[in-house]
C-alpha cells in the first residue's frame, strides 16, 4: 500500500519546488539588476580577432564570444534583462486590458457581456501565435510591436477567466448590499469586485507570464522582434542558429537562459496557484486507493466493552469497527467502536444525523472509504464468519457486488454518466460471472423488469440522465441485485426522491428483501422511513451507536435522550398540533470529542457524571441496549 | 448526430466571417498609403488619388471589406508580387506540408500526453508520477525552437541518425520512408509542449474523476481496478481532455512557425515568416486566413468528437 498521506509530502515537495523556482528567479533578477554595475565588457563591442571563442577558453570571455567577437556573458545578461522586461510588460498589458474586459463583461452582463465576449471568442478562434504574426506583419518587425502582439493574443485568457469569476460575484449578496447602500458602479467595482477577483488575476498572470516570455523570445528568434543592435535572448538564439554546427555554444547558452527563466517562473506559478487554490491545500485531489487502508492495532480491542454480537449465526457481524480520517495533524474518529449484527433476511436500520458516521460505517464494511484520508484502525467485519477486513484487494473485489451489494444515495452522481444503464448492470454481472456480454445484457433487462421499470428492454439502452430520479434509483437497486447478494446495503436510497416515489421505492426494497431472502442494512436519517421497513434499528451519534433495539420498542419507548429527540423530529399524520422540535446545538466535531457522553452538551437531562469517563452500552432488556447513564425509562 | 453536425457547421460561419473581419482590420491598420507606396513619394496628388480610386481605397472601409470578402469567396486571394503567382496556390501548397507536420505532432502529443497523464494519475506520488511531472515541467518550459536546435545538433550533426532539414532528400527521396525520416525530429519537437500540457491536464482530470461517486459505485460492483481506471475513469476524463486537445491543435499549428524555420520545413509557417520580412502582405493575409479557417474546422471536429463521447450533450 502506498502511503496514506498525500498532502503532507506532496505539498511539501511542491513548496520545495516553488521555493527553488523563486530562488532561481531571484538570482536571475538580481543579476539583471546588477548588470550595469558588474565589470562586464560592452555588449556591443565587436572584436573580430577574437570571434567565436569557446566558453572558458579565455579569462576575459567566460562564456566565449559570438561571430562578431562580442562577449557572450555580457550580451546574455543584458539580453535577459530585455527579455524579462518585454515579457513582464506584455503580461501587464494583457492583464490590464483582459481583466478590465472580463470584469466589465461579468459585472454588467447582458448585451455588453455578449458583445465583449463575442469579440474575445473571435480572437481565440485564431491559433495563438498566428494572430501575433499577423499583428507584427501589419505593424512591422520590432521589439515593441512584438510586445503588443503577444499582449493582444493573451488578452482572451484574462478576459475569460476574470469574467467567469466576476459573473459569480455579481450575483452575491454583498454586491447587492453595496448597491442598496447607494454606492456607484465604479466604486463597487473597485472596492468589492476587484479585491475578490485579484487572486484569479494573480493565478492567470503566474500561469501566462512564462508563456509570454517564451513567445516574445520566439518572435525575436524569427527575426520579428528585437532588431540589431538591440538584442534579447530570442534574437541571440536566432543569430547563433546560423553557426549551429561550427559554434553551438552561441545558440545553446541563450537557450539555457530562456529555459531557466521560464522554468523558474512556472515553478513559482504552480506554487502560487496551490497557495491560492484552497482545494489543493486539503489534499482533496488525492487519488482514492482501490480499497480503504486497514491498520488494526491490537485485534478486538473493544474499548467500551459493548455487547459483541452473540455468535456468527447472522449474515453479518461487525465488531468494534473503528474508521478514522486523518487530515493534516487531525484525526477524525468517524466510526468509533461500532458493533452490530444482522440476521438472515433481517432489515437493520442505521439512523443518525449527517456526520454521525452511519455512511462511513456502511462504506467501511467493504473497504470503500476513500484512502486517503480514511483508515480503518480496528474491528472486524464478519460476513458469514469470514473477516472482510483481512482480505486483500482481489479477495475484497470478489465479495463486492457479489455477496454484498450497495445501493447508493442520489443515483445521478453514483451511476456512470457515459454508459447506458444496461451496460452498467451487465458489467456488474460480468465482474463475477463468466457470461457473454449478450447474456449479461439479457439478465440486465430481466433485473430492470424485476424492479418495475416499464419497457425494460428499451430502457436498458438509456443513459442515466435520460431517466427520472425514481427510475434511476430503481436502476441502482436492479444493479445491486445483479448477483443475488446475501446482504444489501442501502445508503439513504430515498433521500433524493419526492415523497410518493419514496414510498414506492421503500415498498420495492421491502418486497425484494422478502423475495430474495437477502438481509438489508438500511441507512437513513428519517425515523419515519425506519418504522416502515426495519426490524431493528441502531441509532448513531458522533461515531458511536447510542441505542440499538427492535424498531417497535425503540419507537414506542426510546431510552436515549438523543433517540427521543430524533423521534420527536418526525411529523406524524393526524397530529397537526404536535410541536416539531429541532435539537438545539450541533453534534461535536469528531476530531475533538469531549470525555463522557458526546450528546451531553445538547442533552436537557445531562449532569456532571455524563461528562466523565466512558459511558458503556448497557443492555436494558433482550436485544435493547443504550449508551446512557440515565436512560429515559427504568430498565425493565 | 447529423442534425448536430449541420448546426455546428452553421455556427462556424459567423466565426469564419469574424476571422475575415479581424484579418481585414489588421491589414487596414498598416501605416502608410498604398498608392504612395506604389507610386513613390514623388507622385503628384492627382495620380495618387486616381490610383486610390482604381484600388477602391476611396470607398468606405465597410464597402472595401465586402469587395475584399467577395473576392475571397471566389478564391481570389490576390497575387504575391515576390513569388509572382496567385496567393491561394502558394498557400495551399505550403499548407499541405504544414498539415503533415502538425498532424504528426498532434498524434504524438495526444497519444503520449494521454498515456503519461493516466499513468501519472494512477501512480500518484509514486516514482513514475514524479518522473512524468519532471518531464512535463521541462516540456512546458523549454523553448521549442531551442529544443529543435539541440535535437539537430545531437541526432543530425553528431550522430547523423536523422536528416537536419527539409521534407524530402534532394536526391533519390520522395517516398514515405524518406518523409518519415525527415518528419521525426520536427514532429517530436513540435509535440513536446503540447504533450506536457495534455499530460498535466489528463492527470488532473483523472484525479478529479477518480474521486467521483460513480467510480466508488464501480468499485462497489466489484469491477477490477484496471477496468475502473481504463474504462470508467478514462472515458470520463476524456470528456474534459478533448477540448484541451482542440486548444493544443491551435498551439501546434502556431508553433509550426518556429519548427518549420528551424528544420527548413517547406510549410506555411516558414512562408509567413519570409513573407513578413519581405512585406509580402497579401501572402501573409492569405496564409493567416487559411490556417485560422482550418483551426476553426478542427475545433468543430473536436466538438463532434466530444459529442460522441458524452451522451449528456446529445439531448
Amino acid at each position: 500500500m502506498r502511503s496514506g498521506r498525500p498532502s503532507a509530502f506532496s505539498l511539501f515537495a511542491r513548496n520545495q519546488l516553488a521555493a527553488f523556482g523563486a530562488g532561481l528567479l531571484a538570482v536571475i533578477v538580481l543579476l539583471v539588476i546588477l548588470t550595469p554595475l558588474l565589470p562586464l565588457q560592452d555588449p556591443a563591442a565587436t572584436d573580430p580577432v577574437n570571434r567565436l571563442l569557446r566558453p572558458l577558453a579565455e579569462e576575459s570571455h567566460l562564456l566565449g564570444t559570438d561571430h562578431l567577437g562580442r562577449d557572450i556573458l555580457s550580451r546574455l545578461l543584458w539580453g535577459t534583462g530585455v527579455s524579462l522586461l518585454v515579457g513582464l510588460s506584455a503580461t501587464a498589458v494583457a492583464a490590464l486590458f483582459g481583466s478590465t474586459i472580463g470584469i466589465l463583461a461579468g459585472f454588467f452582463g447582458g448585451r455588453a457581456d455578449t458583445l465583449l465576449m463575442r469579440g474575445i471568442d473571435m480572437l481565440m478562434a485564431f491559433p495563438y501565435i498566428l494572430l501575433a504574426l499577423a499583428i507584427v506583419a501589419a505593424l512591422g518587425p520590432g521589439l515593441l510591436n512584438a510586445l503588443f502582439a503577444i499582449a493582444i493574443v493573451n488578452i482572451p485568457f484574462f478576459a475569460r477567466n476574470i469574467r467567469g469569476v466576476t459573473l459569480g460575484l455579481a450575483r452575491r449578496e454583498f454586491i447587492d448590499a453595496a448597491r442598496l447602500s447607494g454606492k456607484s458602479n465604479l466604486s463597487i467595482l473597485l472596492t468589492e469586485v476587484l479585491p475578490n477577483v485579484l487572486p484569479v488575476i494573480v493565478i492567470t498572470v503566474s500561469t501566462t507570464v512564462g508563456w509570454m516570455i517564451l513567445e516574445t523570445a520566439g518572435l525575436s528568434f524569427l527575426g520579428l522582434g528585437a532588431q540589431p543592435p538591440d538584442a534579447d535572448l530570442g534574437s541571440m538564439l536566432g543569430e547563433g542558429r546560423k553557426l549551429l554546427i561550427t559554434a553551438p555554444h552561441v545558440s545553446v547558452i541563450p537557450g539555457v537562459m530562456i529555459f531557466l527563466v521560464v522554468m523558474s517562473i512556472n515553478l513559482l506559478g504552480d506554487g502560487i496557484r496551490d497557495l491560492l487554490d484552497p482545494r489543493l491545500k486539503s489534499g482533496a485531489l488525492a487519488r482514492p486507493a482501490p480499497m480503504t487502508e486497514v491498520k488494526r492495532q491490537g485485534q478486538n480491542r473493544s474499548a467500551a466493552g459493548g455487547p459483541v454480537p452473540a455468535e456468527n449465526d447472522g449474515v453479518l457481524a461487525v465488531q468494534g469497527l473503528q474508521t478514522q480520517f486523518r487530515m493534516g495533524g487531525d484525526v477524525y474518529r468517524a466510526v468509533n467502536d461500532v458493533s452490530f449484527a444482522i440476521k438472515a433476511n433481517e432489515c437493520l436500520g442505521l439512523v443518525g444525523e449527517s456526520g454521525s458516521g452511519k455512511s462511513v460505517t456502511a462504506l467501511s464494511l467493504l473497504g470503500l472509504v476513500a484512502t486517503p484520508p480514511g483508515v480503518i484502525v480496528g474491528g472486524r467485519v464478519l460476513l458469514q464468519g469470514r473477516d472482510l477486513l483481512g482480505l486483500d484487494a482481489a479477495g475484497l473485489r470478489a465479495v463486492r457486488g457479489n455477496d454484498v451489494a450497495y445501493i447508493f444515495q442520489d443515483p445521478l452522481t453514483t451511476l456512470h454518466p457515459l454508459f447506458t444503464i444496461g451496460d452498467q448492470i451487465a458489467e456488474a454481472i460480468r465482474s463475477h460471472k463468466p457470461v457473454s456480454y449478450k447474456e449479461a445484457w439479457a439478465s440486465a433487462v430481466k433485473l430492470l423488469d424485476a424492479v418495475r421499470i416499464p419497457n425494460a428492454a428499451g430502457r436498458a439502452s438509456a443513459y442515466p440522465h435520460e431517466l427520472s430520479g425514481g427510475m434511476r434509483q430503481r436502476v441502482s437497486i436492479a444493479m445491486s441485485l445483479a448477483n443475488d447478494p446475501s446482504l444489501l446495503i442501502a445508503d439513504e436510497p430515498t433521500t433524493a426522491l419526492d415523497v410518493t416515489v419514496q414510498a414506492q421505492v421503500l415498498k420495492l426494497l421491502d418486497r425484494l428483501r422478502d423475495d430474495t431472502d437477502a438481509s438489508l442494512l438500511f441507512i437513513t436519517h428519517d425515523f419515519g422511513v425506519v418504522s416502515e421497513v426495519c426490524h431493528r434499528v441502531a441509532v448513531m451519534y458522533a461515531g458511536r451507536i447510542v441505542e440499538i433495539g427492535p424498531t417497535a420498542q425503540v419507537l414506542a419507548a426510546p431510552a436515549h435522550p438523543y433517540t427521543e429527540r430524533l423521534i420527536a423530529c418526525v411529523p406524524r399524520l393526524g397530529e397537526p398540533g404536535r410541536r416539531l422540535e429541532a435539537i438545539p446545538g450541533l453534534p461535536p466535531a469528531v476530531n475533538d470529542l469531549p470525555p463522557g457522553c458526546a450528546f451531553a452538551e445538547r442533552c436537557p437531562h445531562a449532569e456532571d457524571a455524563c461528562r466523565q469517563g466512558e459511558i458503556a452500552l448497557d443492555t436494558l432488556d433482550a436485544g435493547h441496549a443504550v449508551r446512557c447513564i440515565k436512560p429515559r425509562r427504568g430498565a425493565a | 448526430m447529423l442534425a448536430y453536425t449541420l448546426k455546428r457547421l452553421a455556427f462556424a460561419v459567423p466565426v469564419l466571417l469574424g476571422l475575415t473581419v479581424i484579418v481585414f482590420l489588421i491589414m487596414a491598420m498598416i501605416p502608410g498609403d498604398p498608392a504612395t507606396a506604389i507610386l513613390g513619394s514623388y507622385a503628384t496628388p492627382e495620380n495618387v488619388e486616381r490610383l486610390n480610386r482604381q484600388l477602391g481605397l476611396d470607398r468606405s472601409l465597410v464597402e472595401q471589406y465586402f469587395v475584399w470578402l467577395g473576392n475571397l469567396l471566389q478564391g481570389d486571394f490576390g497575387r504575391s508580387y515576390n513569388l509572382n503567382r496567385p496567393v491561394i496556390d502558394e498557400v495551399l501548397e505550403r499548407f499541405s506540408a504544414t498539415l503533415v507536420l502538425a498532424g504528426a505532432a498532434l498524434l504524438l502529443c495526444s497519444v503520449f500526453g494521454l498515456l503519461a497523464g493516466v499513468v501519472s494519475a494512477v501512480r500518484q506520488y509514486g516514482w513514475t508520477d514524479r518522473i512524468v511531472t519532471f518531464f512535463v515541467l521541462i516540456g512546458i518550459s523549454i523553448p521549442s525552437f531551442w529544443l529543435g536546435l539541440l535535437l539537430v545538433l545531437t541526432f543530425a550533426v553528431t550522430w547523423r541518425v536523422f536528416p537536419a532539414s527539409g521534407m524530402f532528400a534532394i536526391y533519390g527521396g520522395g517516398d514515405l520512408p524518406d518523409l518519415l525520416r525527415h518528419l521525426t525530429l520536427p514532429a517530436i519537437t513540435l509535440a513536446v509542449v503540447a504533450t506536457g500540457v495534455i499530460a498535466r491536464l489528463t492527470r488532473a482530470a483523472m484525479l478529479e474523476v477518480l474521486r467521483q461517486d460513480y467510480i466508488r459505485t464501480a468499485r462497489a460492483k466489484g469491477v477490477s481496478e484496471r477496468r475502473v481506471i481504463y474504462r470508467h475513469a478514462f472515458k470520463a476524463a476524456l470528456v474534459s481532455v478533448i477540448p484541451v486537445i482542440g486548444v493544443q491543435a491551435g498551439f501546434v499549428l502556431g508553433g509550426a512557425v518556429y519548427i518549420e524555420t528551424v528544420f527548413q520545413w517547406p510549410g506555411i509557417g516558414r512562408m509567413l515568416v519570409t513573407a513578413i520580412s519581405t512585406r509580402d502582405l497579401l501572402l501573409v493575409q492569405g496564409g493567416v486566413l487559411v490556417v485560422a479557417a482550418s483551426y476553426v474546422l478542427f475545433n468543430l471536429l473536436t466538438d463532434l468528437l466530444q459529442h460522441l463521447v458524452d451522451p449528456r450533450l446529445r439531448t
